[in-house]
C-alpha cells in the first residue's frame, strides 16, 4: 500500500534494538514494503518523522548513511511521550515512518577539504549520518578529525563504532567527558568540548567544521573556531526546532522566515547570523 | 479617581513600586489592562464599569513580574484574587500594593495586605446575582437536563483556552490538558476531550474561584463557563464553609483537612 | 471567464438556496445563534443571518476542520494495519454569504497547503468548495480590508458574488465556471440586469495604513520594544488564531483506544506558551511577546517574503475576540508609524 496522503507513514519494522547509553537506543528499520524501500533516497543530515500507532510522532535524523544499502537507523533518548512509547517496543515491532525532510549537508561540495566534526552528548546521531557517509568515501577527503564530549564515559553513545574510528589510521578521533565524568581507566581527554576543541587547535586552513550539540555546547565552541580562524561559511550545524509536520506546514518551527523543517535543519554560521536568534 | 491617579502617581514617583496595573481606555469605547512605568502617564487610569477584566491574571506573567514590585487597581474580585495568589506563595505579599476599588467605585487606600483582609470579611460575598439565577435554574434541572444544557455549551467550544488564560487561579505552567505521560486528556476539540477537560478544570478551581466570570466573558464562543466554576465556589463555601481569597493563610477548601469537614459526599 | 452580471431578488435567493441544498450540496451558511453569528452546515434558508456585519468564527473550517483525520491504524500485537480515509468522497461544500474577506482567504490557505509539499487532503475539500461571496454594506470599527488590498466589494475567491441593492434585490456577478454553471442551472431565479452599480451601496471603509510600510518596518523591528510594550496585556490564549480564516497552525495527535484508532491534526496556536517548547525545557519562544511578535511577523512579513501574500485579509475578527482588547488594527498602525533604524 503506497502512502495516499503526506501524513501517511511508511511502515517499518525493527530488525535490531541498541542499547546505546542509558535511556539512549538505536533502532534498525527494515521496509515491511520492498518497494518502498527501494524508492526511499535521502542524504546525510535529513530527518524523519517517527511514530508508533497511538503513542505519537517525533523527529528524529536519519541516522545511518545513505551509503549503506537496505535499512534505516535512528537513535533517541527517552524523553517524552512518543520516545517512551518507542522504548517500549522490541524488535519485530512496527514504527511509522515519513520523510526524508530536510535539506543536506553539502558533502560534495566538501570535497577535497578536511573535515572537522564536533559533537557533544546524543547529537552524536545526526552527525553520524554524515560522517558515515564522507568516510565511505574516505579518497575524497583530507583529514577527517573527530571531536566527541559526552558528561560521563557512561553517556557516550556508539561505543563500537568509536572503537572503529579510533583504530583507523585515516580518522583522528579524540573523545572527551566532562570533568568528574570519567572512569579510572578512560584514557580519552578529560573537559567540556569547546576546551578541548581550543586545545587540538585544528587548521581552519582548507576545512570544514561541523557542529552538533546542546546549545550550549554550540554556543561556546563557535567563539573557539573563530579564534582557530575559521569562517563563518565553513561552520556549519543543525538546529532543533519543534517539529510536527516536517514539511513547512504546521507552523511551528520556523525562526523568523526560514522553516528549520524545509531551509534546515543544516545551516551555517553565516546563515544563523541572518536569522533572529530564536531557536 | 483623581485619588486613584494621584496614589499611583506618588507611589511610582516615590519609587515605591515598579509597575502600576490598571485600567485604561481601550479601543472602540472598552476599557482594557495599561502597565504604567512613568508617574506622568498615570493620567491614564480609569475606573467605570466597564473595567471588568480580573487584573491579578497579569501578576503571574511572566513579563509582568519581571518588574518587580507592584501596584494594581483592584476592585473586589482582584483584592480576592491577589489573596488566593499569597496563600498559594505565587506572589510575594511585600511585592503587591493594593489600589483599592469600593463597591461604589471609589478608591480605598489600603496600608497592607491585612486591611484589604479585614475589609473583605466585612463584605457579604457570594456569586454575582444573574449568574446565580442562572445555576439556581440549572440546579433544579434532572441530571440528565442538565447535561444535555452542558453538552450543548461545551460541544462547540474550541479549546482556544481563552477561559484559562483569563483565570488568575489558573496559572500552572502545565495544565492537565497538556500533561502528556500519561495524556489524561484528549487534546483535540471534540465533545469529549473538552467534556474532560472542563470537568478537570472545574474540579481544579474549586474552592479557589473568586466568582470573578473572567473565564465566562473571555470565552470568544460565549460559552457561559464561568458557571461552572461558581457552581463550585458555592458548593465548596456550603461543605466547608470557607470562600476563596478571603484570606492570605493557605485555607482552601480543598488543600486543608480539618477534622470536622464534612465526610457525606464520601459514599 | 469574462466574468457576468445579473440580478436575483430575495425570493429567488432563497429559493436558489433550496436548490442548491436539495441537489445535495452541504451548504455553509451564516446563523445568529448565543448571541453571535456563526456559520453552520445546512441551516433553514430562513435562519440564515443576512444582517451581520462579521461573524465570530471564520469559514476556514471548511477546508480545515478544526479536527482532521489524517488516516487509521489498527494494531494487533506484531502487526499494524493503517487505514487510508478516502478523501474523494469528502462532500460539496458551499459557502454560503461569506463576505469578501473571507472568500479571499481562501487563497492564502491554498498557498500555504500548496508550496513545496502539496497537501492533498486540503486539497480535497479545496476542490470540492464553492464561495458564494456577499459584498459588505456595513462594516464597523474592526474591518480593515481595504488596508490589505481587498476592500467591502472585492470579487477575490468567490464563483458568485451577491451585493444587496437598496431595492432588496442582488446583483450577482458571476465570476468563475463554477460559479457560471450554478448560475446557468438555476437561469430562471436570475434576471437581466440594468446597469445597476454596486460601488454606491457598498460599506465605506477607509484605507488605515499602507501594508507596503508595515512590512519594510517589521523587516528590521525585529529586536523593537514595540512587541514588549504592545503585547504585556495580551494572556496568550488562542482566542485570536482559532477565528482568523488564514491561522493555519496545526498540532498531530493519536487517539485510540486498545490499539486501533485514528492520527488527526488539530488547530494550535503559536500564541501558546507550549507550542515551541522542547522536552528538554528549552523554550525559543519562552515570553509572550516573542509569541505575539510571531503572529504579526508570520502575517505582515515572512509570509509577504516568502509566500507572496499577506496573511491577514482586515476581517477584524481577532480583534473581537480578544478578551483584553489586543487590536490588531491599532498595532498595525503604530507599526506603520514605528520609526526603526535599517540595520
Ligand atoms: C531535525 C531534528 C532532529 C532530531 N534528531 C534527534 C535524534 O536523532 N535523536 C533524538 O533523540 N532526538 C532528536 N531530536 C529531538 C527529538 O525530536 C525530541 O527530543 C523528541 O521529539 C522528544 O519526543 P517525545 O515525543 O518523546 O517528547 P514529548 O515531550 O512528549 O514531545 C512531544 C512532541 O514535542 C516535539 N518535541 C519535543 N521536544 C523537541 C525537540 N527538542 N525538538 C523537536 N521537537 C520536539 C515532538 O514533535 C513531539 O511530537 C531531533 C529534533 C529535530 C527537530
Ligand atoms: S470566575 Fe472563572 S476566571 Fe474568575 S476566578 Fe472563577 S474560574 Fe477563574
Ligand atoms: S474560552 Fe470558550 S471556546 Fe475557548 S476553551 Fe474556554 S470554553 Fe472553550
Ligand atoms: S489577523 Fe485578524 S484581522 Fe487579519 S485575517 Fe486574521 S482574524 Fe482577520
Ligand atoms: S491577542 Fe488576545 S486573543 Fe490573541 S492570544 Fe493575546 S489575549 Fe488571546
Ligand atoms: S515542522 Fe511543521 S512547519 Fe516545520
Amino acid at each position: 500500500m503506497s502512502p495516499s496522503n503526506i501524513y501517511v507513514p511508511y511502515l517499518m519494522e525493527i530488525e535490531t534494538i541498541t542499547e546505546e547509553a542509558p535511556e539512549v537506543r538505536t533502532f534498525r528499520l527494515k521496509f515491511k514494503n520492498q518497494e518502498e524501500g527501494e524508492n526511499f533516497k535521502f542524504s546525510a543530515g535529513q530527518f524523519a518523522e517517527y511514530s508508533v500507532m497511538g503513542g505519537g510522532e517525533s523527529t528524529f535524523c536519519i541516522a545511518s548513511a545513505p551509503t549503506r544499502k537496505g535499512y534505516l537507523e535512528c537513535t533517541f533518548r527517552k524523553t517524552g511521550r512518543v520516545t517512551n512509547a518507542l522504548s517500549k517496543l522490541e524488535v519485530g515491532d512496527t514504527v511509522g515512518l515519513r520523510g526524508p525532510y530536510g535539506n543536506v549537508f553539502p558533502i560534495e561540495e566538501w570535497e577535497g577539504k578536511n573535515l572537522l566534526y564536533i559533537a557533544g552528548g546524543i547529537a552524536l546521531p545526526p552527525m553520524r549520518c554524515v560522517i558515515w557517509n564522507t568516510i565511505d568515501k574516505r579518497e575524497k577527503y583530507k583529514d577527517i578529525t573527530i571531536v566527541y564530549g559526552a558528561r560521563t564515559v557512561n553517556d557516550l553513545v556508539y561505543k563500537n563504532e568509536l572503537k572503529e574510528w579510533e583504530e583507523r589510521p585515516d580518522i583522528n578521533l579524540i573523545t572527551t567527558v566532562d570533568p568528574g565524568g570519567q572512569t579510572p581507566d578512560w584514557k580519552g581527554e578529560v573537559g567540556f568540548v569547546p576546551t578541548i576543541v581550543d586545545k587540538v587547535a585544528p587548521n581552519a586552513e582548507n576545512t570544514i567544521a561541523i557542529v552538533c550539540g546542546p546549545p550550549i555546547m554550540i554556543k561556546f565552541t563557535f567563539p573557539v573556531l573563530k579564534k582557530l580562524g575559521f569562517s563563518d561559511e565553513n561552520i556549519f550545524t543543525t538546529l532543533e526546532n519543534r517539529m510536527k509536520c516536517g514539511f513547512g506546514k504546521c507552523g511551528r518551527c520556523n525562526v523568523g522566515k526560514y522553516y528549520v523543517c524545509k531551509d534546515g535543519p543544516v545551516f551555517t554560521l553565516s546563515e544563523l547570523n541572518k536569522m533572529p536568534a530564536e531557536y | 479617581m483623581d485619588n486613584l491617579r494621584k496614589k499611583a502617581k506618588e507611589l511610582l514617583e516615590s519609587k515605591s513600586v515598579d509597575l502600576v496595573i490598571g485600567y485604561e481606555n481601550g479601543t472602540n469605547g472598552k476599557a482594557r489592562a495599561v502597565f504604567i512605568k512613568d508617574p506622568e502617564k498615570t493620567g491614564k487610569l480609569i475606573y467605570d464599569e466597564r473595567c471588568k477584566q480580573n487584573l491579578a491574571v497579569y501578576l503571574n506573567k511572566h513579563e509582568v513580574k519581571h518588574y518587580g514590585r507592584i501596584a494594581i487597581v483592584a476592585p473586589l474580585m482582584v483584592m480576592r484574587s491577589i489573596l488566593v495568589l499569597i496563600s498559594e506563595c505565587q506572589v510575594k505579599q511585600e511585592n503587591i500594593t493594593v489600589l483599592g476599588i469600593g463597591n461604589d467605585g471609589s478608591f480605598l487606600d489600603f496600608q497592607s495586605m491585612e486591611v484589604v483582609e479585614k475589609y473583605i470579611s466585612k463584605i457579604p460575598l457570594g456569586n454575582p446575582e444573574p449568574d446565580q439565577v442562572i445555576i439556581d435554574k440549572l440546579n433544579a434541572m434532572t441530571m440528565e437536563e442538565r447535561r444535555e444544557f452542558w453538552q450543548n455549551e461545551l460541544e462547540r467550544c474550541f479549546k482556544c483556552y481563552a477561559c484559562r488564560a483569563a483565570c488568575p487561579m489558573c496559572y500552572c505552567l502545565r495544565c492537565t490538558v497538556e500533561c502528556n505521560q500519561p495524556q489524561w486528556i484528549s487534546a483535540p476539540a471534540h465533545p469529549l476531550g473538552n467534556l474532560e477537560w472542563h470537568q478537570l478544570r472545574t474540579m481544579h478551581l474549586t474552592g479557589r474561584c473568586v466568582s470573578c466570570g473572567d473565564c465566562g466573558r473571555a470565552c470568544p464562543l460565549n460559552i457561559p463557563i464561568h458557571l461552572l466554576t461558581m457552581q463550585q465556589a458555592e458548593e465548596a463555601f456550603h461543605m466547608f464553609g470557607v470562600r476563596a481569597g478571603t484570606s492570605m493563610k493557605a485555607d482552601s477548601a480543598l488543600s486543608t483537612y480539618k477534622p470536622d469537614d464534612k465526610e457525606n459526599f464520601i459514599l | 471567464m469574462i466574468p457576468e452580471k445579473k440580478i436575483i431578488d430575495r425570493v429567488a435567493l432563497d429559493k436558489l438556496y433550496e436548490s442548491l441544498k436539495a441537489a445535495g450540496n452541504k451548504m455553509f451558511a451564516p446563523v445568529f445563534r448565543n448571541e453571535q453569528t456563526n456559520f453552520e452546515y445546512n441551516p433553514a434558508a430562513t435562519e440564515i443571518s443576512y444582517s451581520h456585519i462579521q461573524t465570530t468564527q471564520s469559514v476556514k473550517n471548511t477546508v480545515f476542520p478544526k479536527i482532521e483525520n489524517l488516516f487509521r491504524f489498527e494494531s494487533s500485537q506484531k502487526s499494524v494495519e493503517l487505514v487510508q480515509i478516502d478523501f474523494t468522497k469528502v462532500p460539496r461544500v458551499i459557502v454560503w454569504n461569506a463576505h469578501p474577506c473571507d472568500a479571499a482567504a481562501f487563497s492564502a490557505l491554498d498557498s500555504v497547503f500548496n508550496w513545496d509539499y502539496v497537501d492533498e487532503i486540503y486539497n480535497a475539500r479545496r476542490e470540492k468548495l464553492v464561495v458564494i461571496g456577499m459584498s459588505c454594506i456595513r462594516a464597523d470599527e474592526n474591518c480593515f480590508c481595504t488596508s490589505v488590498d481587498l476592500g467591502p466589494g472585492a470579487v477575490k475567491g468567490s464563483d458568485i458574488l451577491l451585493t444587496p441593492l437598496a431595492n432588496g434585490k442582488f446583483i450577482a456577478e458571476i465570476l468563475t465556471d463554477l460559479g457560471k454553471s450554478i448560475a446557468d442551472e438555476n437561469a430562471s431565479l436570475f434576471t437581466a440586469s440594468n446597469g445597476e452599480n454596486k460601488e454606491e451601496v457598498l460599506a465605506k471603509v477607509e484605507k488605515q495604513f499602507s501594508h507596503e510600510k508595515v512590512t519594510e518596518n517589521l523587516k528590521n523591528g525585529f529586536e523593537n520594544s514595540f512587541w514588549h510594550e504592545f503585547s504585556l496585556r495580551c494572556i496568550g490564549c488562542g482566542a485570536c488564531a482559532y477565528v482568523c480564516p488564514i491561522c493555519t497552525c496545526f498540532d498531530i495527535q493519536d487517539e485510540s483506544k486498545a490499539g486501533k484508532g485514528r492520527r488527526l491534526r488539530c488547530w494550535d496556536s503559536c500564541g501558546f506558551g507550549m507550542f515551541t517548547l522542547h522536552t528538554s525545557g528549552h523554550n525559543p519562544r519562552e515570553v509572550q511577546s516573542q509569541r505575539w511578535r510571531q503572529r504579526l511577523m508570520h502575517k505582515f512579513s515572512y509570509q509577504p517574503d516568502r509566500n507572496e501574500f499577506i496573511g491577514c485579509v482586515g476581517c477584524g475578527r481577532c480583534s473581537r475576540a480578544c478578551p483584553v482588547d489586543m487590536n490588531i488594527l491599532e498595532q498595525l498602525v503604530e507599526l506603520e508609524k514605528l520609526e526603526i533604524a535599517a540595520k
